[in-house]
């Protein structure tokens, strides 16, 4: 096992190596000038100059920038809007995943197609779709209105937006891993004597752990994230519904980009956060992986 | 504790896994499920466990009726073809969970159920492992822990569904011996399935025969290896020739040699279409000279680097035959490869044709 761990590490260096398999000096170099122009151009300059537009009068104006009530308000929407999507769909994702991966079921084929629906609809559109059911002249708009429930261009028609936005993200990354995984492991634990809730903190949580919080990582990313859906049902009232990238546009609309960089500059941190823990998840995730593999074939 | 099945029927989709299988385990035995791929045993392993739904039929556990029992309720060991263990828990913590899984008022303390475990890890000879992790493990050292685990909750049924399945030829051998052992210092009422033939006879108490869904022939590995019930286990168990003719008044007429045989006496109607079967020991090599009974057949191959010789030959229209015999018998007939002999079968068994039946 160890040694198959071995080669696993760096089959890329044992290739360069080895005369028979070796490229041409210039055929690598351009490939990694290539490679490195085009990530500092398109990825790395824009990053910089995020921080760069953000602190261009001092740090004591991006900092009441960042304090501003307008912009704390976008952030804590934001931080809501996120803390009630990703919960949502952690619960969904894990129960489609094993839905999916454990059992058969008519229609089986059709649920993975649905939950991809958010990935292939444009957001705008989605966004619409609500405006179209809870909108003041929509499907449900009279009855919500005699009621006093306010969902579009206001919070929960945020909220809602967020949740089918980011529907996919923990079940994509789940129902893989779970159908690899199979049934074994849960039926041992059953036959011990586990319930099902007991099997599935017990023997089901610990094998999936890496790959649920991958998605969940991912899953908060986009949620925080999240302009077109969320645009279409916000209706862009100041310190009310407007989140951290609804308070960038608008900012930056009025010529405000000292304002509008420093708020841009927390979604970047974020996304460099989120990069951060993510390599590290993969990391782990593909320790635990390879353990499976070694499992399979010894 | 006994079990038994009745009249268990199972479906998937169109395929038939399943069909009336009717089966007693007596208490405290080793028996063997023995067919191949796809003929229903890991199926019927499962539903005994409970693990798997019979379409109809009953499962009765000591005599009471199991089928509406949960899995967690039966009490039975069951041992994965490929271990099953938890990959994230160590090897100890892997024994210890069905223990630990038991409800809060029947939990041992947790420093008995540590003395316990430790038992168990010595009963299986690996309680130096008890840190380790799955992944860090050998294969026939997975399935010892995997073993001890099912243990662990004191079943009263061990069932095992191919468990040597996925070894090595060396460990599967080692391990074999050692269940043996194992069972016979625990005594407890064990089903094990396997599709190999040797396991079977060297390890069980009783083999069950089955194929396509149905039970071929239940008996002692002596009994089903000597005297096999149906053309599949003749075909099934151990080397065998196959000769298709005709009842033909005195014996089976196959092509234009004739096989003695009585066979009439077995109720086989003059005329009708038969397979005779003979092992390679029970076929004796007679030269061709003049008119007689047996088959006719060219020598191609001799091997003898046993006791015994091991003759293989080609019958007249292509078919193979082997033939064991002595080196005595082989030096006084002076056998020499393309050499043109007769077969005299010492012992026949003869069945009405089948439809693909067995070989």
């Amino acid at each position: 096992m160890a040694s198959a761990r071995q080669t696993i590490v760096d089959p890329a260096a044992r290739f360069e190596t080895r005369a028979a398999t070796r490229e041409a000096p210039w055929v690598k170099w351009t490939l990694i000038v290539i490679a490195l122009s085009f990530f500092a151009l398109f990825l790395l300059m824009p990053l910089a100059a995020v921080f760069a537009e953000a602190l261009r009068k001092g740090w004591a104006a991006y900092f009441a920038a960042l304090v501003e009530p307008d912009a704390l308000a976008a952030i804590r929407l934001t931080l809501v809007a996120a803390g009630i999507a990703v919960p949502l769909n952690l619960v969904f994702g894990v129960a489609a995943a094993w839905a999916i991966a454990k059992f058969e079921f008519r229609g089986k084929h059709f649920l993975i197609t649905l939950i991809d629906l958010p990935f292939s609809v444009s957001p705008v559109v989605a966004g619409l779709v609500f405006v179209l059911m809870f909108g003041a002249h929509g499907w449900f708009g009279a009855w919500l209105n005699a009621h006093d429930i306010k969902i579009i261009f206001a919070v929960p028609g945020i909220v809602l937006a967020t949740v089918f936005v980011t529907f996919p993200f923990v079940a994509r990354e789940l129902i893989p891993l779970m159908q690899a995984q199979g049934r074994e492991e849960e039926e041992a634990a059953i036959v011990l004597g586990a319930n099902g809730w007991r099997t599935f903190w017990h023997v089901t949580l610990p094998n999936i752990r890496w790959g649920l919080l991958y998605g969940i990582i991912l899953c908060n990313a986009r949620a925080m994230g999240e302009f077109g859906a969320v645009s279409v049902v916000s209706g862009h009232i100041r310190g009310e519904t407007n989140t951290m990238p609804l308070q960038v546009e608008i900012l930056y609309n009025e010529y405000q980009f000292a304002a509008a960089f420093a708020v841009a500059s927390l979604l970047a941190l974020l996304a460099l956060a989120t990069l951060g823990i993510k390599t590290w998840v993969e990391r782990r995730a593909g320790r635990a992986s390879r353990t499976i593999q070694d499992d399979a074939s010894s | 504790m006994s079990i038994q099945v009745r009249n268990i029927a199972k479906r998937f989709g169109g395929f038939i896994a399943l069909d009336d299988v009717t089966l007693d385990f007596p208490s405290g035995e080793l028996v063997a499920l023995l067919g191949p791929s796809g003929c229903g045993k890991t199926t019927l392993l499962r539903i005994i466990a409970g693990l798997e739904r019979a379409d109809g039929g009953q499962v009765l556990l000591e005599g009471e009726d199991a089928s509406a029992k949960h899995v967690r309720e039966r009490q039975v060991g069951f041992v994965f073809q490929h271990y099953a263990l938890f990959r994230h828990m160590s090897v100890f913590d892997n024994v210890a969970f069905g223990i630990r899984m038991k409800p809060r008022a029947q939990r041992p303390p947790e420093q008995a159920i540590r003395a316990k475990v430790r038992r168990l890890l010595e009963l299986v000879q690996l309680a130096w492992l008890a840190d380790r992790f799955p992944s860090q493990l050998s294969g026939g050292q997975r399935q010892r822990i995997a073993l001890a685990r099912a243990l662990a909750v004191e079943p009263r049924v061990l069932l095992l569904d191919e468990p040597f399945g996925a070894l090595d030829a060396k460990v599967r051998k080692e391990l074999r011996r050692w269940l043996r052992q194992l069972h016979d210092e625990l005594h407890i009422t064990s089903i094990f399935v396997t599709h190999d033939q040797e396991e079977a006879l060297e390890v069980a108490d009783r083999v069950v025969l089955m194929n396509r869904g149905r039970v071929e022939q239940t008996g002692a590995p002596e009994e089903v290896y000597r005297q096999p019930a149906t053309p599949f286990v003749y075909g099934f168990l151990g080397a065998v020739n196959l000769f298709h003719g005709r009842v033909d008044g005195e014996g089976v007429r196959v092509g234009d040699d004739l096989l003695p045989h009585p066979a009439q006496e077995g109720g086989l109607s003059e005329g009708a279409q038969v397979m005779a079967f003979a092992r390679p020991y029970e076929l004796d090599i007679v030269p061709d000279d003049g008119p007689g009974g047996g088959i006719t057949a060219k020598v191609s191959r001799m091997l003898s680097f046993g006791v015994t010789a091991r003759i293989e030959l080609d019958g007249d229209d292509g078919q193979r035959f082997e033939v064991e015999l002595t080196r005595e018998r082989v030096a006084a007939l002076g056998l020499a490869a393309g050499q043109t002999v007769r077969l005299a079968p010492s012992n026949l068994r003869v069945f009405e044709y089948e439809e693909g039946a067995g070989i």
